[in-house]
């Protein structure tokens, strides 16, 4: 019997909401297939199933919202027959931890409108209380005047402020962050970009943005400890660089969906898994693996007029990796000065596993690597380790 | 004028007044005349009113207070002092039996207007075997009407209506208020009805009675300090019980914790949640809670008996359970 549970999609989500299921009991599901979609605060998240199997028995409803780690569904191994253990269905609804309420606060919500699972609880060990929901119900109405017909995507749009706010605020508690910066001419990668698009449909044509992306990733294979998580109290280095991509959403917002094995894909890949990416980040129809699992984000501010940017770290990821608008800026070049195109790179780092020494090793790195651009869409090398680690 | 006078005082006071109204009253039970009382309730009043109305009795409970059952049959309105509830045990036949059981059994024809004084309670060192606090249990007993005064007033006013009650009545007075001392107003009517806010609060109920009610009020005292505004219900009467007045404070505070000297299992306490449960449960901001004595016989030694005990650091400690803090 195989235990389907909710999984984390961010360090920033702690419950979602189940919005349709994509399978129902008897049905065979390889490992990887889409088979629920999940609201989280961000975004409707197409979840993945890690397991092959038959699905036994589907255990959440469409419109509940349920913790992380809930069980969803239970599925059958192979050769499992159905009758081969007890039920779960009994052990699982104890399992899943239900807000405490007390039935004042319960009775109250109900008449006042307040979804009272939601609020915080004052009250022993930490139920909601009465008070809990006349507070909530206060705030609600104070508001909503000016709020004009309260519609799901204000409701979402304060969700992610909300989620946002956890997030960044615990990054700069927890993360003792540094900041290194470096200037890198791109006169050599953009020359090189010209000529490799000459000819190419646009869709097909590769942006600066995807040469960085993948200079970032195969610069991290010399530096490792900026690519991981910080979990327990100490680094883990993660074996492959899924790049977390900063997409600004149109409503407000942002998200930092994966691209999986960034070092070992060609620019060409990588160009169509972008566009992709951030056409579904801003439809809102995300794959769960690509929001739990990056292991190092990249921002890229260039479209948007400044010249550097410093990030702050999405936990429990160890680094971020910044860059600035693409200018033109006197450079000096073999003993003269010439107008030459040049983008600031920053990185802030988690001073826990990494210090400035190695940072800096990075950023000279990735510097190397943009000025022969023609080694970045070569093949693989063997010695990756690109085994994608399972979520 | 109201005045300050003792517990003790407002029983002897209540004692002679209601011998001087009524020639049926007499009092009877072990050294209540020459001795004056075990409590001194009944000093005085031999000289007063003469052997025929206060009455020396045997060792022997069984029989005076069947006695007194045969006296109340024939037309008198007796009070039966048991020295004790450790006592009233030997009664047990008599009063559960015979005084609760007599209307029903006569198919109506006979009541028995008796009134039964006892002492109850720990927290004297007078050992397990004089130190229990059995109320509780004769509140489970259909028949009779359970009172527990807990102030002066209600010590000085709760005999008469009693001794009107034309079914038997139970008093218990608690041994640890006899040297209380406290204002008693100048008339006023009490009832064996109602439960009384003693004080009143929003943010828990401690609903409680007898020897209990001081331990509760030092501690909503404490509570205050510390910016928690406990009620404090006394419930008087254990039976029939007041239900009204408990749910109206437990609706307002939203928690209960009921501090009762019986031990835990089938207390009274657990009478009075399992109500409120019935009753106010969606009221309700948090289980209700008691503060009762330790399942133990009461200590002798004086730190164990303080221990086994409802005390107001229990019972402050238990409120800040119940809201989290």
């Amino acid at each position: 019997m195989i235990r389907f549970e909710l999984p984390s999609l961010g360090a920033d989500m702690d419950e979602g909401t189940l919005l349709e299921w994509h399978i129902k009991p008897g049905d065979a599901v390889k490992r990887g297939q889409v088979v629920a979609v999940v609201d989280t605060s961000k975004a409707a998240v197409d979840v993945e199933i890690w397991h092959d199997g038959v699905v036994a028995e589907l255990l959440v409803q469409p419109g509940q919202k349920i913790p992380v780690g809930t069980v969803l569904a239970t599925l059958l191994e192979a050769g499992e027959s159905p009758m081969a253990g007890a039920s779960p269905t009994a052990a699982v609804a104890a399992a899943v931890t239900r807000r405490a309420v007390s039935p004042s606060a319960r009775r109250r919500a109900r008449e006042l409108g307040v979804d009272a699972e939601r609020l915080q609880g004052s009250g022993m060990q930490g139920s909601v209380t009465l008070a809990d929901v006349e507070a909530a119900a206060h705030v609600a109405t104070a508001a909503p005047a000016s709020v004009p017909a309260a519609s799901g995507a204000i409701d979402r749009a304060q969700d992610m402020r909300k989620a946002i706010a956890a997030a960044m605020s615990r990054s700069k508690r927890e993360i003792p962050h540094y900041y290194l910066s470096e200037t890198i001419p791109m006169a050599r990668a953009l020359a090189w970009l010209q000529q490799r698009n000459q000819g190419l449909p646009v869709d097909e044509r590769l942006l600066p943005a995807v040469l960085m992306l993948k200079a970032v990733a195969v610069a991290l294979r010399r530096t490792p400890e900026l690519n991981g998580f910080h979990r327990e109290g100490r680094f883990q280095a993660a074996a492959a660089v899924h790049a977390g991509v900063a997409i600004s959403l149109r409503g407000g917002g942002l998200v930092a969906p994966a691209l999986h094995d960034v070092g070992d894909k060609s620019l060409a890949a990588l160009m169509s898994e972008l566009t992709d990416l951030v056409k579904r980040a801003r439809a809102g129809s995300l794959r769960s693996s690509e929001m739990s699992d990056p292991t190092v984000t990249v921002t890229n501010l260039g479209d948007q007029g400044v010249e550097t940017v410093f990030g702050v770290i999405y936990p429990p990821q160890v680094a971020l990796v910044g860059f600035g608008r693409l200018v033109e800026r006197p450079w000096v070049v073999d003993g003269s000065v010439q107008a030459t195109p040049v983008v600031c790179a920053t990185l802030a780092a988690d001073h826990r596993a990494s210090d400035g020494h190695r940072g800096a090793l990075f950023l000279a790195e990735l510097r190397e690597l943009l000025q022969q651009p023609q080694e970045l869409d070569a093949p693989a090398p063997a010695t990756s380790t690109s085994q994608a680690s399972s979520p | 004028m109201s005045r300050t006078i003792s517990y003790r005082q407002a029983l002897a006071e209540a004692l002679r007044e209601a011998l001087q109204r009524d020639p049926r009253v007499f009092l009877m039970g072990e050294d209540v005349g020459r001795y004056g009382g075990t409590y001194a309730v009944s000093k005085g009043l031999l000289d007063e009113f003469g052997p025929e109305r206060i009455r020396d009795t045997p060792l022997s409970e069984l029989g005076f207070v069947g006695a007194g059952i045969g006296a109340a049959l024939g037309g008198m309105r007796p009070i039966v002092e048991v020295m004790t509830v450790n006592f009233s045990l030997l009664a047990l036949d008599q009063i559960v039996n015979t005084a609760a059981l007599l209307r029903h059994m006569s198919g109506g024809q006979f009541s028995v207007p008796l009134v039964i004084r006892m002492s109850t309670g720990a927290g004297r060192q007078v050992a397990a075997q004089h130190s229990h606090s059995f109320e509780g249990w004769y509140a489970h007993i259909p028949g009779i009407r359970i009172l527990t005064p807990a102030t002066v007033e209600d010590a000085r006013g709760m005999l008469a209506p009693a001794l009107a009650d034309p079914d038997p009545v139970l008093l218990f007075e608690h041994a640890q208020l006899y040297n209380m001392e406290g204002l008693l107003p100048d008339e006023g009517t009490i009832d064996i009805c109602s439960a009384k806010v003693r004080r009143a609060g929003t943010d828990v109920s401690l609903i409680t009675y007898g020897g209990s009610l001081p331990k509760a009020m030092q501690a909503a005292e404490t509570l205050a300090a510390g910016g928690i505004a406990a009620e404090v219900i006394d419930l008087r009467v254990l039976r029939p019980l007041d239900d009204a007045t408990v749910m109206a404070s437990v609706r307002k505070c939203r928690r209960a914790l009921i501090v009762d000297e019986g031990w835990r299992s089938g207390s009274l306490a657990a009478e009075v949640i399992t109500r409120i449960n019935e009753q106010a449960f969606f009221d309700l901001d948090a289980p209700p809670a008691r503060v009762c004595s330790e399942e133990v016989p009461i200590p002798y030694a004086s730190h164990l008996e303080a221990a086994a005990l409802p005390q107001p650091a229990k019972i402050v400690a238990a409120v800040h359970a119940l809201l989290g803090k």
